[in-house]
This record gives C-alpha cells, structure tokens and sequence, in this order.
C-alpha cells in the first residue's frame, strides 16, 4: 500500500472518530442528528476510499448504501419524527459533556493500544482501521450508555454500526452480501425503533426511557 | 462371536420401543407390548452378554458410530468389564420388565412411564458400552434423565416434585463432576476416547484430583454417603418396576462408572485413595443402614438399605485399590470380586424387594409399615419372595448376600500382608464397622419383614389384601431363586468373573469350578473354604428334622384359642408392636450421635383427661451439616442476583459497556 492510499484512507477513518467525539459533544437532538448524517458521510467517503485502494467494485455499492441510507433517509426520517413528536428541547445527558469527553479520550487509547498490539501481522491500512472502527464502536456505546433520550440511543447505536461497517470493509474480501444483509438490518431495526418511538410516546407522554422504568419498578 | 455392533442393535431396538410407545399410548393394550418388547431386548442382551462372558471375554469389540465429537467419533466398546454389568442392568431389566407387565396394567396414567422406561434402560445400557467421555456422558445424562421423568410420573403425589427436583440437582451435579474427570484425564491434548486416556495416565496430583471428582459425580449417583441425600427421596417416589429399576441397577452403573475410570482409566493406584474409598465406603454402609432402621416408609427403607449396599461394594472395592497399590493381584482380585459378586447381589434381592414393597402397596395402598401387618395369610407367594430376599439382603447363609459378604471379609483378613500401616489399622476397623453394618441390616430386615407380614393386619386395607398378579410374582420368585442359585453354588459366578478381575487387578483368584464338592476356596483350603451346597443341605435337613420332631413328639393336635393379651381384652392391632418400637433400641444406642435422637414423653398428671403422648425426634444432621447451609447460600445469592432483574436500560447498556472495556483493558495489560 503505497503512500497516498494509506494517508487518505487514514484521513478518513480519524474523521470518523472525530465525528464520533462531535456527536458526544452535541446536546441538542436536531444538530445531534446533523452530525450523524455527517458521520455517515465520512464513512461513505471512507469506504468509496476503500473500493477504489483495494480495487473492489462492489464496495461502492456498500458507501452508496451507507451515503443514502445512513446519510440522508434515517437523519431526515429521524428529523421529521422529533418535529411531529415535538422534542427540540435539551438532549437530557447522565455525565456532563466534559468528562464524557474524557472518557472518550481514554477509550480512543485504548482500542490503539489494544488493537495495534494484537493485530502486528496483519496489513498496515487494516490495522489502522481496525483501531479507528474499534474506537467508533466504543464511542457509540458510550454515547448510548450516557443519553436518556431513546432517539440519542438510537443515533449512538447507529454510529456504532458505522463503526462496524468500517471495520468490515477495512478487512479485504468481505462479501458484498454480509454488507447488505447488515444495511438491511439496520434499515429494520429503524423501523422498528421508530414503531418503538411513538409507542412509548403514546403510552408516557414522553421518550425519556427513565418514564418506561418507572414502570418496571426500575430501581437505580 | 458377540460384538459391540450387535449390543448397539439391541439398544437401538429399545429406543425403537420407546417411539413406539409414544405412538400406541391410547391403546389398551399398550403396556403388555411395551413391557414385553422390553423383557424381549433385555432377555437378548442378558443372553449376548452372558455368552460374551461365559467365553472368557475373547478380546474387546469395539464399534464406532459416526455420532458425537466429530474427531473421536461415538465409540463403544464391549469388554469383560463391561459385559459383567450388562448383565446387572439387564438381569434387573429382565425381572422389572416380566414384573411391570402385570403392574403396569394398575398404572394410572401409562403415558408418563411407558414412554420414558425404555429409553432408561437404552441409556444404562449405554453408559455401560461407552468408549469416549462424549458418549459416556451423553449416555449418562439420558439416563439421569430418563429416570427424572421416571421419578416424576406421579408429580401430583405429596413430595415427589420436591424429590424430583433434589433429584435433578443432585444429578446435575453428578454430571458435572464427571465432566471434570473426564477434562483432567483427556488432559491439555483433548484426548476425549478411553484408549487415549489409558495410553496417558495424568501426573499424580492430578490423578488424586479427578480420583475426588469421580467420587463426586459417581458417588452421588450410587448413594455414597453424604451425597445420598436425593436417593431415599427419588427411589420411592417412582413406580415400584423403576424403583427397584434404579436402586438396584442405576447405582451399580454408577459403580460401573467408578470402576472404570478408577481402576482403568486412572493409572497405578496409590495409598491413600483406598484410604479415601475405605473411609467413606465404611461410613456409608453403616450410616445407610441405620438411616434405614428410622423408616417406617417401606420403600424408603428399602433406599436407605441401598445406600448400605453400596456402601459395602466401596468397602470391596476400597480394598482393591490398597490391594493393588501394594502390588498384591490375588488378594487385589479377591477384594474385586467380591465387590462385583455384590453388585450382581444386590442386583436381584434389592429389586425383588422393591418390587415386593410395590405387590404390597398394591395390595395394602400404603408404603407405611405400621399399616401393614399380617400379609403372610393373604400374599403367601410375595412373602415367600420377599422373605428369601431380606434373608440375602441379611447376609444369612445358603443364600448369596452371605457368599459376597464372607469374600469381603476373606479380604479383609489379608490385609495383614499390606505393607502400608495406616492401612494396616484402618482394614480391620473397616470389618468391624462392615460386621456392625450386616448385623444392623438383619436387625433391619427382621423389623420390615416381622412387621410387614407378620402379626395382625393393622389396617382394613391390609385386612382386605390379596395376592398379586402372576406376572408380578413369576419375576419375583424367579429373582428370589437365583438368590438361592447364586448362594449355593458362588464357585461358578466367581469363575464367570475371573476375565474382569484379571482386567482390573491384574490377577484371578483360582479357579472355583475345580474345588472340590463345589466349595469355594478364596486363597487357599488351608486358609478358609465355604460350600454353600453343604450349608443348604444341612439347614434343610435340620430343619425338616425339627419339624418332624415337633410335629411328631408333640402333640399332633392343632389347638387355636385366643392369644394372651396381658389381662387387657380386646387390644387393638395398633397395640402391636411396631415399626417404631423395634427401632427405639438401636435409636436409643446409635441416635443420640447419629441422629440427634430425642424420646419425648408428655404424661398428662393425675386427674387431667388429655391424652398420654410419645413423640420420637429424629433429625438428619448430615442434612442440617451439609446441605442446609449450601440451600441458605444459594438462596442467599440468588436473592442479591435477583435485584439484576430490576435495572433500568441504561444502567444494562453500561454494563455491556463496562465488561467490554474490562475486558478490553486486560487484553492491553496482558498481551
């Protein structure tokens, strides 16, 4: 992997961490979901990086999935729900934006050291990504773990998976079935959440998931 | 030629008999063709088996199915060893299939056992053939379970889900304590069949380790004391065919599983495992025995009795290992087959007495011997069978329980010759606790018996008792006669059992067959014979003397006049002497230690009108001791783990978190 590939491809994937700790840092849900349209881009952008470096046609097809899919349907679907469900207010974080910050610093570390050290023998571009998409995924969680709000677990669920999309793509001779069946799942589970969304919003009057375990005697 | 393949054809045959049974559950006739086919397999496999045996074990057949772990494949193999308890799984299969086909027409609901007693069997036969750790286990578990559902067929009745569910724990127990023998003994290779097992015997820590497992998962299937605790349960509260099923051939394939993978699989045996085996075999014929003498359940009594007889075979067996590891083959072979002669023993009179214990519940509708009494008049055939038994199971010559009991005692006289001086002190305690333990099942076996059938009926059921059906008593007389056989002539069952002592200790004690007048000479005529022909010959001679005698020179005339009640007319039958009161001796001796045995007597005074009250408190302490606390535990955490139950989303969601990042960070630490 001569010089540029490799720089370009890395470029990409650090965006996509740096989107990461974007969307960590966003406390409203509108621009929460802007920037999760923008982290769908660079990951569409590092995948079409991907198809063209390691000459593989059809994962062009996976970043225009991930481009119209991830990137404009779910991010404007997701805006027309929080507009009819009428939830512009402050996105309710448990941790403060700050030490969540931190924390991330710390998780970032930790997948390099993990994943450089485990991963010597295989190619320099898949380690690299490798580490990114480990750190994407952990970030993800982290936003999942730290929001109330159902539509900010699903945005960090959703990042997740572009972390694992990355992840699978940076691995040559990934087929192109595995990418689709995982779009299409994800495409689903969308659907399934949004059903999930306005249930809930019928039931409690609210989204806020700490309403569903007042009733199951949730006890923290 | 017998092979392996041809055995596996058979158990095939019993789970075709168990789809079948699935298939005709709504027909009438549904029992007697199942329980037939059944004894038909059994009677073939006996047969197969016997004649394996009879030849003198020609070499191991081995088979191999392409079942199981895909790199060892499903493997059985048919060996002396295996061959001998082939016949103890279907002996007793053969005489609780002939018995269940006239029992089993009283069943009220055929379609909890028919379809599961087949595959118990299939399953014993299994475990039996198996040569890998993944069919071992495999067909051990089909039958723990198989007899789960046996267990559990009259869930309704009081206490037996409670049985069942001990059952269940125990067995899983059981299971997994052989699973980690068989881990150990495969060893970081994953050496999974037998055969690689014995090519590798494990360094000798860990041989002692897996020696502590196999007592464990093997221990508690056969009832060694303290892991007996689900056996006086469990045994009881199946149908009396699977009773006498499980107390009399399950346990002995727990044996089975012992003997295998201590004396086969294990390598050179060392001291102080027979130490081991010694001590708890010791304890647990005598506690057994005396946890008996408190029942007044027949059938639990008739448990706990197991649990003694099992307790011996580990004595028989305890010895072989000291034998063995002092490298001293024919007193090694005489201590194995003696164990093993009791195993086929205890075989045929415990399930004839279980099976005499269902014939009485039929007959009296109840399992409490103090609302028996009397059958002798009624079930003259049963009590026939039944008193033949308890006079093996009490070790009373011509009988055979006194030929595999006097064996265990030839070993235990050469036990001088060990050279290992805690062996030396610890064989003859072992006697003396093995004597106390045969003196304590007559006593046992007497108080069931006398109170059982002898005397006055103590309740209008019992009063109204009739005989059992032919099938039921052809089984039970059939077993009681080899009683008889196998008592009068052991020279040939010791002869019979040569190949798998030779397999296990290395030697053979010398041919019996050749002895004269048919005794049977253990080492050598100098030292000690018996013949069980002589002792049958004199006692019936003697016996029928006596009777001539008495009815000879006494007077010829029978007389029938009212017994003599002690100037109080009319007393009821309750005011016979019970259960209860024949055991208040020993209870007084042995209970005050054992059982923390209290009398307690509440003697209204003078002039008050209640009723005078004698209350007996036994209290199980290896219950309150061992298990108890494990039950306070368990509940214990399962009540703290239960709180996990009631976390919110997101407090779950971190947790996945956390453990990812844990085990993240110990991966950066550690590679």
């Amino acid at each position: 992997m001569t010089g540029l590939f490799f720089d370009v491809a890395h470029l990409l994937a650090g965006g996509l961490v740096l989107m990461s700790f974007a969307l960590i840092y966003q406390d409203r849900l509108s621009s929460l979901i802007n920037v999760f349209a923008a982290h769908a881009t660079v990951l569409a952008l590092a995948v079409a990086w991907q198809a063209y470096a390691q000459n593989a046609p059809h994962l062009y097809v996976t970043a225009f999935i991930a481009l119209g899919f991830k990137a404009i349907i779910i991010p404007v679907a997701l805006q027309r729900i929080i507009k009819r469900l009428g939830i512009h207010r402050e996105i309710e974080t448990v941790v403060g934006v700050g030490p969540t910050m931190l924390a991330g610093i710390g998780l970032v570390a930790l997948s390099m050291v993990v994943m450089l050290r485990v991963t010597e023998e295989a190619d320099r571009l898949a380690r690299e990504d490798l580490a990114f998409a480990l750190s994407v995924v952990l970030l993800g969680l982290l936003i999942m773990v730290t929001r109330r709000n159902a539509v900010s677990l699903i945005i960090g669920f959703m990042s997740l998976e572009n972390g694992l999309v990355l992840a699978a793509t940076g691995a040559k001779g990934m087929p192109l079935v595995v990418e689709i069946s995982v779009a299409f799942s994800v495409l689903i589970a969308f659907i399934v959440i949004g059903v999930f969304l306005f249930r809930i919003r019928e039931r409690f009057e609210t989204i806020d998931v700490s309403a569903l375990d007042r009733f199951r005697e949730g006890r923290e | 030629m017998v092979t392996a393949a041809t055995l596996l054809v058979c158990v095939a045959l019993l789970l075709g008999i168990s789809a079948l049974a699935v298939t005709t559950l709504r027909w009438r006739g549904a029992s007697t063709l199942v329980y037939g086919l059944c004894a038909a397999v059994a009677l073939a496999l006996l047969g197969l088996a016997g004649t394996f045996l009879i030849a003198g074990a020609p070499g191991p057949s081995d088979a191999v199915l392409p079942l199981g772990l895909p790199w060892i494949g499903a493997r059985f193999r048919l060996d002396a060893l295996s061959a001998f308890f082939l016949i103890v799984v279907n002996l007793g299969a053969l005489a609780a299939s002939v018995y269940a086909v006239g029992y089993g027409r009283r069943e009220a609901e055929p379609g909890r056992v028919l379809p599961f007693y087949p595959a118990f069997l299939a399953g014993m036969n299994l475990v039996v053939l198996a040569d890998d750790a993944f069919s071992f286990l495999v067909a051990w578990e089909f039958m723990s379970l198989g007899s789960w559902a046996l267990v559990m067929a009259h869930h309704r009745e009081e206490g037996n889900s409670r049985a069942g569910y001990v059952y269940l724990l125990m067995a899983s127990f059981g299971a997994l304590s052989l699973l980690l023998t068989f881990g150990l003994l495969a060893g970081p290779a994953g050496g999974y069949a037998f055969d690689q097992m014995r090519l590798h015997a494990p360094p000798p820590l860990l041989a002692g380790l897996a020696l502590m497992l196999t007592l464990m998962g093997a221990g508690s299937k056969a009832g060694l004391v303290p892991l007996h605790a689900w056996l006086p349960l469990a045994h009881p509260a199946a149908p009396s065919h699977v009773s006498a099923l499980m107390s009399g051939v399950m346990t002995k394939v727990a044996i089975y599983a012992f003997i295998r993978i201590v004396f086969d699989l294990l390598g050179p045996a060392q001291v102080w495992w027979s130490v081991v085996v010694l001590v708890l075999g010791a304890g647990t014929a005598v506690l057994g025995i005396l946890y008996a003498l408190m029942q007044n359940d027949l059938k639990r009594f008739l448990a706990y009795s197991t649990v003694e007889n099992v307790g011996i075979i580990f004595i028989g067996l305890g010895l072989a290992l000291a034998f063995r590891a002092q490298h001293l083959a024919l007193a090694a072979a005489l201590a194995v087959t003696a164990a093993l002669f009791h195993v086929l023993n205890h075989a045929m009179f415990k399930s004839l007495l279980f099976m005499g214990a269902g014939a009485v519940q039929g007959a009296a509708a109840t399992r409490d011997m103090d609302r028996m009494g009397g059958l002798i008049g009624r079930m003259p055939l049963t009590t026939l069978a039944v008193l033949a038994g308890s006079m093996a199971i009490s070790g009373l010559p011509p009988l055979n329980g006194f030929a595999s009991e006097w064996l265990t005692f030839q070993a235990v006289l050469v036990s001088p010759q060990l050279a290992a001086t805690a062996l030396k002190f610890l064989v003859p305690a072992v006697g003396g606790m093995l004597a106390l333990a045969a003196a304590l099942t007559a006593a046992a076996m007497v108080r069931a018996f006398g109170v059982a059938f002898l005397g006055r009926p103590r309740s209008p059921a019992a009063a109204a008792a009739a005989e059992t059906d032919r099938w039921s008593l052809a089984a039970m007389l059939f077993l009681a006669a080899l009683c008889l056989v196998a008592g009068v002539l052991p020279g040939f069952v010791i002869d019979a059992l040569a190949p798998v002592a030779s397999a296990l200790a290395g030697g053979h004690m010398p041919q019996q067959a050749r002895q004269p007048w048919l005794s049977i000479v253990p080492i050598a005529e100098s030292r000690s014979s018996y013949n069980g022909l002589l002792v049958l010959g004199f006692v019936s001679m003697s016996a029928a003397l006596a009777a001539l005698a008495i009815h000879r020179f006494a007077s010829r005339a029978v007389r029938r006049a009212p017994a003599w009640d002690c100037g109080f007319p009319d007393a009821g039958p309750m005011t016979q002497y019970s259960a209860s009161s024949f055991a208040q001796p020993i209870r007084r001796v042995f209970g005050g230690f054992v059982f923390a045995a209290r009398d307690v007597v509440d003697m209204p005074g003078p002039g008050e009108m209640r009723p005078a009250r004698f209350k007996a408190v036994v209290r199980d302490r290896i219950w309150e001791i061992l298990y108890a606390p494990i039950a306070v535990a368990v509940d214990f955490i399962a009540r703290r783990l239960n709180r996990l139950q009631f976390l919110t989303i997101r407090v779950y969601l971190s947790l996945v978190f956390l453990a990812l990042v844990g085990l993240l960070l110990v991966l950066a630490v550690c590679v």
